[in-house]
């Protein structure tokens, strides 16, 4: 159970020989996609700075890039690849659906807050 | 007894015990269900600062501007490349532990015993550069004042650039002196007193009339606001309260305190865990050297190990993406 890894990436794309080899290319993969966020981060191009759903197109892309991360740390680090589908939706699905929930409520609330802040008229003092 | 024996047998032994459905034994299971509800924890945190920062949208502090520290290359302004190398520390600990767990899998003890030693290094490295992290960010680079309302007033000359405090005020005669529990009232101290007082600020701000306040309120193309002379002026004379050099968790010269709260308290947990995950580690690593898994045959207990490392990882891609990059 534990030595048949299974040693494909990019659904199929790279195929790799041994587990060993397999380790280092998620390795160059990940060095990669971090290089690309130091370099993002770094020269901020005024090109991404438009706001897509109530974000800057950069902050995006730097979510989504990190989630890719996560994905392959826990697939091929971990080796969520190797286990059952019961296991891997157990842990993966449930911890995804309460993230989402609760980011979902603060970030909401948060925006709420500012808003009473920035235009509101409550008076604290009376 | 010998009913129940014939029953389990009959039934393929079901709930004779010993069964894995999942195909994972029971203490890899629980080390996954322990990742669930650690990830939950910190997305809690991570949930908050996003929170706070929603909640003062117009006025957080500029990442890029807070962590521009390089060790031994002082007064250069190298934004995220201190991160970005403590973030590829923390990945090639985790190949290397990585490589830990396959070399047990081939019940390789020599190749077990290096990769978990270089695993223990790389975590070291990562834990040493975030207490340089906090070091630096806790000493401050500019100084700040601090208004009535607690915002920060920051100093720049006419090109935008960061002017530090220590560039133009001048400490004038103290009589505020800090008290120590030794003197005065013996249950009662209090932290170092800053090197200038606001009046030093304010004569040193008069003095160089290049100099101008920048608030922490964002313009609409995300840059600080810059205040004319005379507003800089007003501000400070009307409403500056205290002077602020470095952060702690009442005070920040980089903005909302919160910034410095969160910080310290996500990264401090963070770092918390890498420190564990090291003693872990070594606690592994004389198992391995002492050959408990060579005798048992099996090196899960690696694995286990491994999966709690790697969350580690996990979690620092993160705290990485939205404390310095968002």
């Amino acid at each position: 159970m534990a030595q048949d890894h299974k040693l494909e990436i990019f659904r199929g794309l790279l195929k790799f020989k041994s587990n060993t080899q397999k380790i280092w290319g998620v390795l160059i993969f990940l060095s990669f996609v971090t290089a690309i966020e130091v370099v993002l981060g770094i020269y901020k191009p005024e090109s991404l700075m438009v706001k897509v759903l109530g974000m800057k197109l950069l902050n995006w892309i730097f979510i989504i890039l990190t989630i890719v991360k996560a994905y392959y740390i826990a697939w091929d680090f971990m080796h969520m690849r190797d286990e059952t589908k019961g296991l891997r939706r157990a842990v993966v699905w449930t911890t995804i659906f309460l993230i989402l929930y609760l980011t979902f409520i603060l970030l909401q609330e948060g925006g709420y807050v500012f808003n009473v802040y920035d235009k509101g008229f409550i008076k604290k003092d009376f | 007894m010998s009913t129940t024996v014939v029953t389990s047998e009959a039934e393929g032994k079901t709930w004779g015990g010993g069964n894995e459905p999942l195909k994972a034994s029971y203490g890899k299971m629980m080390m996954w269900f322990f990742i669930v509800s650690d990830a939950l924890t910190f997305s809690g945190f991570l949930a908050a600062y996003g929170f706070s920062r929603f909640k003062f949208i117009d006025a957080w502090p500029i990442a890029d501007e807070v962590f521009t520290h390089v060790p031994f290359l002082h007064g250069h302004e190298l934004p995220m490349i201190y991160v970005a190398f403590m973030t590829f520390v923390l990945i090639m600990s985790s190949v290397t532990m990585v490589l830990a767990v396959d070399a047990g899998h081939h019940l390789n003890k020599a190749k077990v015993t290096l990769y978990m030693f270089l695993t223990i290094i790389g975590g070291l490295i990562f834990v040493g550069s975030q207490a340089w992290e906090w070091a630096t960010f806790i000493k401050g680079d500019y100084g700040a004042v601090e208004t009535k309302g607690g915002n920060i007033l920051q100093f720049v000359d006419a090109d935008g650039h960061r002017v530090a405090l220590r560039d133009f005020a001048v400490a004038g005669e103290h009589e505020r002196v800090q008290q120590e529990r030794k003197n005065g009232l013996w249950f009662v101290g209090e932290g170092s007193l800053p090197t200038y007082t606001v009046e030093d600020v304010i004569h040193g701000f008069e003095a160089n009339s290049n100099l101008l306040v920048r608030t922490q309120y964002l313009t609409e193309d995300g840059q600080k606001t810059v205040l004319s002379r005379e507003e800089s002026l007003k501000q400070l004379k009307a409403n500056g309260k205290l002077v602020v050099e470095g952060a702690n968790l009442q005070h920040n010269e980089y903005g909302s305190p919160l910034f410095a709260d969160f910080f310290f308290f996500i990264t401090g947990f963070h770092g918390f865990h890498v420190f564990s995950g090291v003693v872990l580690n070594i606690i592994i690593f004389f198992n391995v050297v002492l050959g408990t898994y060579e005798k048992r045959k099996s090196y899960e207990m690696v694995e286990k190990v491994g999966l709690y490392w790697h969350f580690v990882d996990l979690v620092w891609v993160f705290v990485f993406t939205f404390f310095y990059l968002v």
